[in-house]
């Protein structure tokens, strides 16, 4: 339900970016306050500079329960009101647009920066910090509680593991967390502002390494993006084996989670194995377009690799013989007392927590929300055939697991099912020129969540503004969430249960 | 505990022979690029036009290609309209010297002018010596500090692979450690951001020398698809001095592991 006159669009349904409506500050803030308590969740928060003294704040919020996005939009100039107050969503959003516009969300209760970056306007700072300075990662008022007995644990941003690097704060009493910040932007490499800068046969690398384990994921969502914008229908074939190839990278990313977190609990078995049957499914993606991690395989206008009738095969040959051993191995975790009470109450969010904070993917639907954008907001192949939405109900570390064994099951079962079934016709449609001032959004649920890309074109048809957003940007709040009255020990198997991206978030 | 064992039994034994025996690379696999045999069309430069990082220079029909800066997409091979341009199933790609990875017919004097420029004095003169001192410290036992700076985890994520059992790294002696000071080396991938400068350095600051660096994915070489963006650096050379540069977009774990075993095996390794 979404209150006020806003716009409304389905997923990859351009518009003219004239249509986009543009209300006062009270007004923009009152229809996301009340949209968002009404259920509409914020996916995308951002600014696009109209001139030197305006900038144009765009909210984009899903609802799921008819599919559409509803858009909104205001113009500030050097500060307004912040909606964090009344809006816990906008939280992460409005400290982007704060560092990247040099704007200033007043009244905003955390107001830092969340990249370390400088303003994209010269000369401007939103902290009012010399230009001269260097601007230091992770150096920042931290939220601190203070006490006798509380104490200070600072980890990275190198940490102990082969891991992203990201920097993380607990204030403790004894082993207990009160609360954990997370300061990231370490990985920043200012792809968003690249995109509409660089020339153009850098685009589809950086969409491809926005977060190099999802690939597919948002090279899809940018693909969906571009192709409403130059009207090209990608053909049937095509939107299979992107779909097989979205479902392939889940299921490796979630069989290598299930085992990481086994490891975290020190039960070693299920680690080892799904270590090497992760590989299996990077494999098979590799079989498919010859990179692990399904690099050149989906371009605007369809894919570059076909899967032939040998091909399908063999793919459902390894997926048949590799989905055996998986059975095998995660259900080892289910059967064994002690990883069980690990992973149970553990790193717990609440259904009304995760419904506030608007999480996405597999950490939402571990806390019971039916939330799902292949199911919601479908493209593509997942028009045609559902995959059910696995949920539970528990929110802890237990919950988080459960679910991607749902989903793994399910993927496998999609991927045998279209293999099967592979449409016939070409692979790629003629895709030329970007229509001019248009505005589309674009969603596909990525292994991690929700992958949310919103395109704009300027008057000749070229990437005017191109706003990306991870679905770790909605989830490291969770993983904070998570860990409040938890032991400091239990950080690592709450921080993999979420599994976020630091390149996907820092961008 | 039986159960597991039940299990461990059906799982079957999964270490690969590697480097006795290499698995066979998918058909689709973009190894080590073959440029033309043969002159190009001295006015075509349709590969080196549709090169995302400028990797392929093409002078007089004669186009060579940094695979430090490839990222293995293969436009250029399709871009080609005499078809004269592929990529192998190669996958040991990993060289001491920067240059080394630039292949081509001939390289243009002018590229490796602008090149060995660029590189740090240290290596030039490390490349000089017969035997590096290090290298006989390590035979049996590298352990090495694994430092991502600012890379997309794809590389990562294929070293991590490393660790598992199907290519089980413990065998070789070479072990990714969670403290620099217990380290021999660091791993480094990604371009350097900026903001992991710092961390990169104080990094390598608490590894005990002798130490070595090796540049892991086509953003550490050369920066990558970031090339020249402010944010970022164009790869590791620019903070610390590489001593074995592993190309790649990412690399293929079997490309990384063969740069670790050059590293462990010596200059005369040769696998069978």
């Amino acid at each position: 339900m979404i209150s006020g006159p806003t716009l409304r669009l389905g997923n990859g349904q351009p518009i003219a970016r004239s249509d986009l409506p543009r209300v006062s500050v009270a007004e923009f803030r009152e229809q996301v306050v009340l949209s968002v308590e009404h259920g509409a969740r914020l996916d995308a928060l951002f600014g696009i500079p109209l001139s030197d003294k305006v900038l144009q704040i765009v909210a984009v919020l899903a609802d799921a329960e008819s599919g559409e996005f509803a858009l909104t939009s205001t113009g500030v100039r050097d500060n307004y009101p912040a909606i964090t107050p009344d809006c816990v969503q906008a939280h992460w959003f409005e400290r982007e647009i704060a560092e990247q516009w040099a704007v200033t969300p007043k009244g905003h209760p955390w107001h830092k920066p969340i990249r370390f970056h400088r303003a994209y306007r010269p000369g401007r700072d939103a902290w009012g910090r010399d230009a001269l300075a260097p601007i230091v990662p992770g150096v920042t008022d931290f939220f601190r509680v203070e006490g006798e007995e509380i104490h200070e644990v600072a980890v990275g941003p190198v940490h102990a593991g082969v891991i992203e690097p990201g920097h993380f704060r607990f204030q403790c009493h004894g082993e207990r967390v009160l609360h954990l910040e997370v300061a990231l932007g370490y990985q920043h490499r200012g792809i968003e502002r690249a995109l509409v800068t660089q020339p153009h046969p850098r685009i589809l690398p950086y969409v491809e390494t926005l977060a190099g384990d999802t690939t597919i994921g948002h090279t899809t969502a940018y693909c969906q993006a571009v192709e409403a914008l130059a009207d090209c229908t990608v053909p049937a074939r095509a939107d299979v084996i992107r779909g097989l190839a979205l479902e392939l990278e889940r299921l490796a990313n979630h069989v290598g989670d299930l085992g990481a977190l086994a490891g975290d609990v020190g039960y070693l078995p299920t680690l080892s194995f799904c270590g090497r049957l992760r590989g299996e499914f990077l494999n098979m993606s590799a079989l498919i377009c010859g990179s692990r991690f399904g690099r050149s395989l989906v371009r605007p206008g369809g894919v570059s690799f076909d899967i032939e009738p040998s091909r399908a095969e063999e793919l459902l040959a390894r997926l048949t013989k590799v989905m055996r051993d998986v059975k095998g191995a995660v259900n080892l975790l289910w059967e064994t007392p002690s990883v069980l009470a690990r992973f149970e109450d553990t790193g717990f969010v609440s259904q009304k927590m995760a419904a506030e904070l608007g999480l996405v993917g597999p950490a939402a639907r571990a806390s019971g929300l039916e939330r799902d954008a292949r199911f919601d907001f479908s493209t593509g192949i997942f028009r045609m055939a559902q995959i059910p939405v696995s949920t539970w109900q528990s929110g802890d570390v237990f919950a988080r697991a459960w679910v991607r064994w749902l989903e793994i099951q399910r993927s496998a079962a999609f991927i045998g099912e279209q293999l099967r079934a592979l449409p016939d016709g070409p692979l790629r449609s003629a895709y030329a020129n970007l229509a001019p001032e248009r505005l589309v959004v674009s969603m596909v649920e990525g292994w991690r969540g929700e992958i949310c890309h919103v395109a704009i074109t300027d008057g000749i048809g070229r990437l005017a503004h191109y706003k990306i957003v991870d679905p770790s940007f909605h989830n490291w709040m969770g993983l904070a969430m998570a860990m409040r009255n938890q032991e400091i020990s239990d950080f690592p198997l709450c921080n993999k249960s979420f599994n976020l991206s630091y390149c996907g978030h820092d961008l | 505990m039986l159960k597991e064992l039940l299990e461990r039994f059906r799982q079957g034994y999964r270490t690969m022979p590697y480097p006795n025996d290499t698995p066979a690379m998918p058909d689709r696999f973009r190894g080590r690029p073959r440029l033309p045999d043969s002159l190009c069309e001295a006015s075509c430069h349709a590969c080196e036009a549709i090169c995302p990082t400028g990797a392929i220079i093409s002078r007089e029909g004669k186009p060579s290609l940094d695979m430090g800066r490839c990222l293995f997409c293969a436009d250029c091979a399709t871009a080609c309209p005499a078809a004269a341009l592929s990529f192998t199933l190669e996958h040991r790609l990993s060289v001491w010297d920067r240059e080394d990875l630039i292949i081509g017919p001939t390289m243009s004097a002018k590229m490796s002018a602008k090149l060995s420029a660029k590189m740090p004095a240290k290596m030039s003169a490390t490349r000089k010596k017969p035997v590096d001192p290090r290298l006989r410290l390590i035979r049996r036992s590298l352990k090495l500090r694994q430092v991502s700076a600012g890379g997309c985890n794809a590389c990562e994520a294929d070293i991590n692979v490393l660790g598992t059992l199907a290519f089980d790294l413990g065998r070789f002696g070479i072990q990714v450690v969670a403290s620099p000071r217990h380290a021999d080396g660091l791993l480094v991938t990604g371009p350097v951001t900026e903001n992991m400068k710092h961390a990169l350095e104080k990094t390598y600051q608490a590894v005990p020398p002798p130490r070595l660096v090796i540049a892991v994915g086509a953003c550490a070489v050369s920066g990558g698809p970031y090339r020249d963006h402010s944010e970022t650096h164009n790869g590791v050379s620019e903070v610390l001095p590489v001593d074995l540069w592993i190309p790649g977009c990412p690399p293929h774990p079997l490309t990384i592991l063969d740069g670790l075993l050059k590293l462990t095996r010596g200059r005369n390794y040769t696998p069978s």
